[in-house]
């Protein structure tokens, strides 16, 4: 077994919220929006993280890229952790890991032409290159995501949002960076493009030897992409499995509503959504118990009072008291 | 007979880039009390079809076709006979739940104005029928949160209010643009289950107007496939995702990731969507179709046995 590429312990990232506060000089409030989440990642790997609105999984992966703030926790890359406010690991940090974003027109400089947006990596991650060879790697990049050469002098606005999201993609991986952050990279796509970009994506990954991490809210686009899925809510980790396994048979009552809700297309088959009621926690005032018990079908007593550790069953971890006592 | 009948609807839009052809000889009927799905992605025209049975086009828009419902023509209604059917007989369900709610009013208020001014309620009578309305979407706490504003409910109260307000004068037609399209995953179960259940109580008649087939695929009883403001196929929702006659349906059903189905390649439809400045002259899905043939650039297919191809059934991939 391989070292993973990249190890991340304990994120908590929160937010200061200053409305609802009583006088003005009294500390602001502080929305968690990450409450404590590890994982490690193997490399060539993909690892999918679903949750809905607001669950944090964008805001972790944000904080991991450093694009984000963050309170606690540790990244550690290549075994050598990162130190976020030191400016040589972040350059080590930028240049192996990338990242795409979810609307693709506005992540992409309206006033630079395409070849600079794609070239633009290339000028700081390997200055030995002289502008013919720069030229020559835009093009090759452009050329395997599906732009065509003579597109490359127009501007951003002048393609569409599928096209657009391949430029990000062209720019993301231009430099031969080893991990992908994608940040819901599809939803804001059609669905006969979204699936070309899956493709594209699936192909450049197995291609390229990449580690993807691929955040969504959409569980079939997340199954399709994944080898394995991690599940938050409330900015907390439910559980985490292989794709398959954790579909096929999920063990956390969240997770299971989650499946059972996705609406599937097929009208012989008669759904049973599970259909949760209770209120989402407040971020700003969590409980003390398990995250999930307002909406849980299945709650205990002791869900309350103590808040699940993410614990090994069978190969697969999820934090639920009942899966303590079943198992 | 039927409640609402659409027939050669054509919608156009004057911009700067020259004419939109959004909406392109459509026609279609439903029934008291059917429900009806129109499917189509971004482009294909789809809500242009709510707004336009509505009145509620934008300014630069020209329109052509007959809209009936209950055997008069919409189209030509003076603005105050249209007001007088709208939310009363016909209501309209928006994508966002926020923008369709006015901030500063009250859930009652809103929820209430529209019985005054539809069936000339006093404000008591008004507010019984709100807390009514809003005890049957299921908001908890009715009672209490009448007095309440939009901003203090979440994104899925917010739609059941904006259904509760679609329903209050019990219409018999209701229009739902992507009434979940906003929703996370396990409120959107609970919106469409809300929806099902009262369209049996009632019997309203509904067309729901989406994206995303396995909402149609659990809630409607027929089946519209749009693509750039054109029918491509129209048959019983069973139908259209067992045998789907269309290259664009396989195409679309076939694109769709599904949780059950494990590592496999999706099957992406080639091309970007059409530009719809040049009035149609072929086949719009032509340019990115498997089976086309040379006449399909050249001529517009006929819509006969529920799909618009040319080419038979049996000859496709």
């Amino acid at each position: 077994m391989s070292d993973p590429i990249l190890s991340v312990k304990d994120m908590r990232v929160t937010f200061p919220v200053r409305r609802g506060q009583r006088f003005p000089w009294s500390p602001p409030r502080r929305l968690n929006a990450v409450n404590g989440v590890g994982f490690d990642l193997m490399p060539g790997r993909v690892l999918g993280i679903v949750g809905e609105s607001g669950c944090g999984k964008s805001t972790l992966i944000r904080a991991v890229a450093g694009l984000g703030p963050h309170d606690s926790g540790t990244v550690t890359l290549d075994g050598q952790p990162i130190d976020y406010a030191r400016r040589t690991d972040l350059q080590r940090l930028r240049r192996r890991m990338q990242m795409i974003f979810q609307d693709p027109m506005a992540s992409l400089n309206p006033r630079m032409t395409i070849r600079e947006i794609v070239a633009e990596p290339l000028v700081y991650f390997c200055p030995e290159l002289n502008s013919r060879q720069r030229r020559h790697k835009v093009i090759e990049m452009l050329d395997r995501v599906g732009i065509a050469e003579r597109n490359m002098n127009r501007f951003p606005h002048e393609f569409s949002g599928g096209q657009c999201q391949r430029i990000g993609i062209a720019r993301a991986l231009i430099a031969r960076p080893q991990i992908l952050l994608c940040d819901e990279p599809v939803s804001a796509l059609d669905v006969s493009i979204q699936a070309q970009v899956i493709n594209l994506l699936k192909e450049l990954q197995a291609e390229m030897g990449l580690t993807l991490i691929f955040v969504a809210h959409d569980l079939g686009v997340v199954r399709h992409i994944s080898d394995d899925i991690l599940v938050m809510y409330m900015g907390g980790m439910m559980e985490m499995a292989p794709a398959g396994e954790l579909v096929a048979n999920p063990r956390h009552p969240y997770t299971q509503a989650l499946l059972s809700a996705v609406p599937v297309p097929d009208p012989r088959v008669k759904q049973q959504p599970q259909i949760l009621t209770g209120d989402l926690p407040s971020p700003m005032d969590l409980p003390q118990g398990c995250l999930f018990q307002s909406r849980c079908p299945k709650r205990i007593d002791a869900c309350a009072t103590v808040r699940p550790d993410l614990t090994d069953r069978q190969g697969r971890l999820v934090a639920c008291l009942l899966e303590d006592e079943t198992v | 007979m039927s409640l609402l009948s659409v027939e050669n609807l054509q919608i156009r839009f004057r911009t700067g880039d020259g004419l939109v052809h959004a909406v392109n000889d459509v026609s279609f009927d439903i029934a008291e009390g059917q429900k009806l799905a129109l499917v189509g992605e971004s482009g294909s025209g789809k809500s242009q079809i709510a707004l336009a049975i509505m009145g509620l086009l934008a300014k630069n828009a020209e329109v052509a076709g007959k809209v009936r419902f209950d055997g008069r023509d919409l189209l030509s209604l003076p603005a105050s006979q249209l007001n007088a059917l709208r939310a009363a007989q016909i209501a309209l369900i928006f994508q966002d739940p926020m923008s369709s709610l006015n901030p500063y009013m009250t859930i009652e208020r809103q929820l209430g104005e529209v019985v005054e001014l539809h069936e000339g309620a006093s404000r008591a009578e008004a507010r019984k029928r709100a807390l009514e309305v809003m005890e049957a979407v299921r908001i908890p706490d009715a009672r209490n949160r009448l007095r309440a504003y939009p901003h203090e409910f979440s994104g899925g109260m917010r739609q059941r209010i904006v259904i509760a307000m679609a329903l209050i004068c019990r219409p018999r037609l209701i229009l739902a643009d992507e009434p979940t399209t906003a929703l996370d995953v396990t409120v959107q179960a609970q919106i469409m289950a809300l929806l099902d259940e009262i369209q049996r109580d009632l019997g309203t008649a509904v067309l729901l107007i989406t994206h995303d087939l396995g909402v149609v695929a659990g809630f409607c009883d027929d089946t519209m496939v749009l693509y750039g403001g054109r029918v491509m196929e129209a048959a019983p929702t069973p139908a259209i995702f067992d045998a789907p006659g269309h290259p664009y349906t396989r195409g679309l059903l076939r694109a769709v990731p599904r949780i059950t189905d494990g590592d496999v390649t999706l099957s992406a439809i080639p091309g970007s969507p059409p530009n719809q400045t040049a009035a149609p002259r072929a086949c719009p899905f032509a340019p990115r179709c498997v089976d086309a043939i040379p006449a399909c650039h050249e001529m517009l297919p006929d819509f006969r046995e529920g799909r618009a191809c040319i080419r038979p059934v049996e000859e496709l991939t």
